[in-house]
């Protein structure tokens, strides 16, 4: 009995090590950071100002087969609506069908962040016959796979933000990815603080892979630049906790730069430095509308990388063109994604919208903004 | 050194003494292992800064040990506080003269869950563990509600003064957060509350056993329901001074709950009621903050972190048990 419990302790160790390097790699690829860099500096092809309608990569979708005359049903299994980030987005495409008369019915399911759910919303869509597309935002990438290689069997799919692990869908839509958003970030630290400078970086939670890519990005340019990372702390996302971690690291030392994956908790940060008096580091934040704010009022040294909201209007936009019979970008459809810097800032603040509003939304020109957004008149 | 401590206490006992509770040695053995690790700390914005991050937690745990020493849970507190954060944020829509009113309006509403608290629990006969986790679902579902998910205004800094402002250029301690001062005032008034009144007494009595208490001549209901509002209270306050320290978001008030009931338990009160002590939760709560602090000097990775955070929390209820045992009490 000893024996066998041993054994199995040891296979189990060895099961846990093998997972965690084999993760360790496909958050860490340099291949896909070459890539990303490289699209990242691309001059994307299709209409000039609207970032949501173009696209970096040429290859085409044929969907001659699926053109289909008169009004149409979209379908759309939505992941969740659980976060800022989502809200803003699910607004963008509640907006966009409204432009467009030709989608006679939008039916949306929501599957509260739950796997089971959406692969029981996307059956029982299947099921009702009535959608004549189907737009997916999967909420993992491995588990909503068989119901979207089931969905591909009967009707033209577009998947969009996180991916699955089948090229069956027309298009999968996104923009250029986590590795942009770390390089974006860090390549602005390594440019404006002199190498050998303090980095702090602060991250959401661990395990997650749109966020292990953008950490593991920007750390290989921090590292490269011959930066100092003098620690890598998660905040769990709360304000309370980013402030404190960054008051305590500034008791310990100087810190010249802060990077982080989202900017959710920036302003906590930057408030850290403002009340104990200290001057405001190089920082990195997102395209939230708070940060922008006291960006611009304090006149920082920043840079907001961005994981456009846009992204929403996208598959509703290829929707149309598939009803229509039209070629698409395909099977992906890599949106640019355009960072904010101090040169366009002031076209992006806009104090009537709410805090956590994530600006890169492509939705200024739309007919309800900004009171659909939850923005004042 | 407990043991040493323990029998060094003894005669003092003889003597009708109070026993030192060992709360107060693990905080103070924190906070020189957090000096070790951090010499600044001992400068006033070491401290000072400390003290204020613990407010919100000290003074919701000092409401807590209310209902727990009635014998009685409140799992609502963390959405209650999130529910402040949001609504206030909605309510004064970055006017900074509404501040008055919106906190007003805020205590109305703590003093309103309090009292549902109260009476589901009195009169509907539902467990305090189950009714204030319908509230706690209850409430969030309503700051979801209220923002539509995402925070849809800011805090003015009128409102952002208690959580976050530093009174300065003071002889001595050159900064005094104004957190640290309603910690202090509030802190006094529960204990007060709590140790020093009939009320207190009541409190004691239907947590040990209701039944005596209730032969007794003790109101149980009105009791108990006003230790759930005072609790509630404590929330609303929390939840401002944490809105002021940090800012608006939506999940602000999350985990409070559990932190707040272990801090009492930290402090030696009994989780089924009839025991606990204000200072001692205060104690509590400021020693859970400087694990967090101390491990923040440390720079250990964070899984490392929680397994040291986790194995320092058992260990010392542990020890409280332990002294609960040895005195008898």
């Amino acid at each position: 009995m000893k024996q066998f419990l041993s054994y199995a302790v040891t296979a189990g160790m060895l099961l846990a090590t093998a997972n965690t390097s084999h993760a360790a790699d496909n958050f860490n690829d340099p291949e896909e950071f070459a890539r990303q860099r490289e699209q990242l500096a691309m001059t994307p092809k299709g209409p000039e100002g609207q970032p949501w309608a173009q696209y970096l990569v040429g290859k085409m979708a044929d969907t001659a087969k699926y053109k289909k005359e008169g009004p149409a049903t979209v379908c759309f299994s939505n992941a969740g609506v659980n976060n800022p980030w989502r809200v803003v987005g699910y607004t963008n495409m509640k907006e966009e069908v409204a432009l467009h008369p030709e989608i006679g019915n939008f039916v949306h399911v929501d599957a509260e962040g739950s796997d089971d759910k959406q692969i029981a919303d996307i059956n029982d869509l299947l099921a009702g016959g009535n959608c004549d597309v189907l737009i997916v935002s999967p909420n993992t990438t491995a588990a909503l796979t068989p119901a979207v290689e089931a969905a591909c069997q009967k009707l033209p799919v577009i998947v969009f933000d996180r991916g699955v692990q089948t090229d069956c869908p027309v298009t999968f839509i996104h923009p250029v990815g986590g590795y942009g958003f770390g390089i974006q970030g860090a390549q602005f630290i390594a440019d404006n603080v002199k190498s050998g400078g303090n980095v702090l970086m602060l991250r959401i939670l661990p395990g997650v892979d749109v966020l292990e890519t953008r950490y593991s990005a920007g750390r290989r340019i921090l590292d490269e630049a011959g930066l100092k990372v003098v620690g890598a702390e998660f905040t769990d996302g709360d304000n309370a906790k980013t402030k404190s971690i960054v008051e305590d690291y500034l008791q310990r030392g100087s810190i010249d730069a802060v990077w982080m994956d989202a900017g959710a908790t920036a302003v906590a940060a930057v408030e850290a430095f403002e009340d104990g008096g200290y001057e405001i580091p190089v920082f990195v934040g997102e395209d939230q509308q708070d940060f922008l704010q006291k960006w611009r009022a304090l006149n920082m040294t920043a840079i907001a990388p961005t994981y456009p909201t846009y992204q929403w209007r996208t598959p509703i936009l290829a929707a149309v063109s598939i009803l229509k019979g039209e070629a698409v970008p395909g099977p992906e459809w890599v949106l640019p994604q355009p960072a904010i810097t101090k040169e366009n800032l002031d076209s992006f603040v806009n104090e009537k919208m709410p805090p956590l509003h994530y600006t890169m939304c492509g939705c200024e020109e739309m007919p309800n903004y900004p009171k659909a957004w939850g923005g004042n008149e | 050194m407990t043991d040493h401590v323990l029998s060094a206490a003894k005669p003092e006992k003889a003597r009708g003494l109070p026993q030192i509770n060992p709360v107060y040695f693990l905080l103070a053995a924190l906070i020189v292992a957090i000096i070790l690790n951090n010499p600044a700390f001992v400068e006033p914005t070491g401290y000072m800064n400390f003290l204020k991050r613990a407010a919100p937690l000290a003074i919701l745990a000092a409401g807590q040990v209310y209902v727990i020493v009635s014998g009685g849970f409140d799992l609502s507190v963390g959405s209650l506080i999130t529910l402040v954060v949001v609504g206030s944020s909605m309510l004064s829509n970055n006017d900074p003269n509404a501040t008055g009113w919106v906190i007003a309006a805020m205590l109305g509403i703590g003093l309103a869950v309090g009292v549902v608290n109260g009476l589901v629990v009195c009169f509907l006969k539902v467990p305090s563990l189950i009714a204030t986790l319908g509230m706690m679902i209850t409430l969030n579902g309503f700051a979801f509600m209220w923002s539509g998910g995402a925070p849809r205004g800011y805090l003015p800094d009128s409102f952002r003064y208690f959580g976050r402002f530093n009174i300065m250029d003071i002889p001595v301690i050159r900064m005094l957060p104004v957190a640290v001062i309603v910690m202090a005032v509030l802190g006094f008034a529960l204990y007060w509350l709590m140790h020093r009144t009939n009320l207190g007494r009541m409190i004691h009595a239907i947590g040990d056993n209701p039944r005596a208490a209730q032969l007794a001549g003790v109101p149980v209901n009105r009791v108990r329901i006003t230790a759930f509002v005072v609790s509630s209270l404590s929330a609303v306050v929390a939840g401002i001074l944490l809105g002021g320290f940090a800012g608006v978001s939506t999940d602000v008030g999350t985990g409070y709950e559990l932190q707040a009931i272990t801090a009492a338990v930290l402090g030696g009160a009994q989780l089924l009621g009839g025991r606990g002590s204000v200072p001692a939760t205060i104690a509590g709560a400021l020693t859970l903050t400087a694990i967090f602090t101390l491990l923040n000097f440390l720079g250990l990775p964070q899984p490392v972190r929680q397994v040291v955070q986790g194995l320092i929390l058992i260990a010392a209820v542990a020890l409280a048990m332990y002294r609960r045992k040895r005195t008898g009490q």
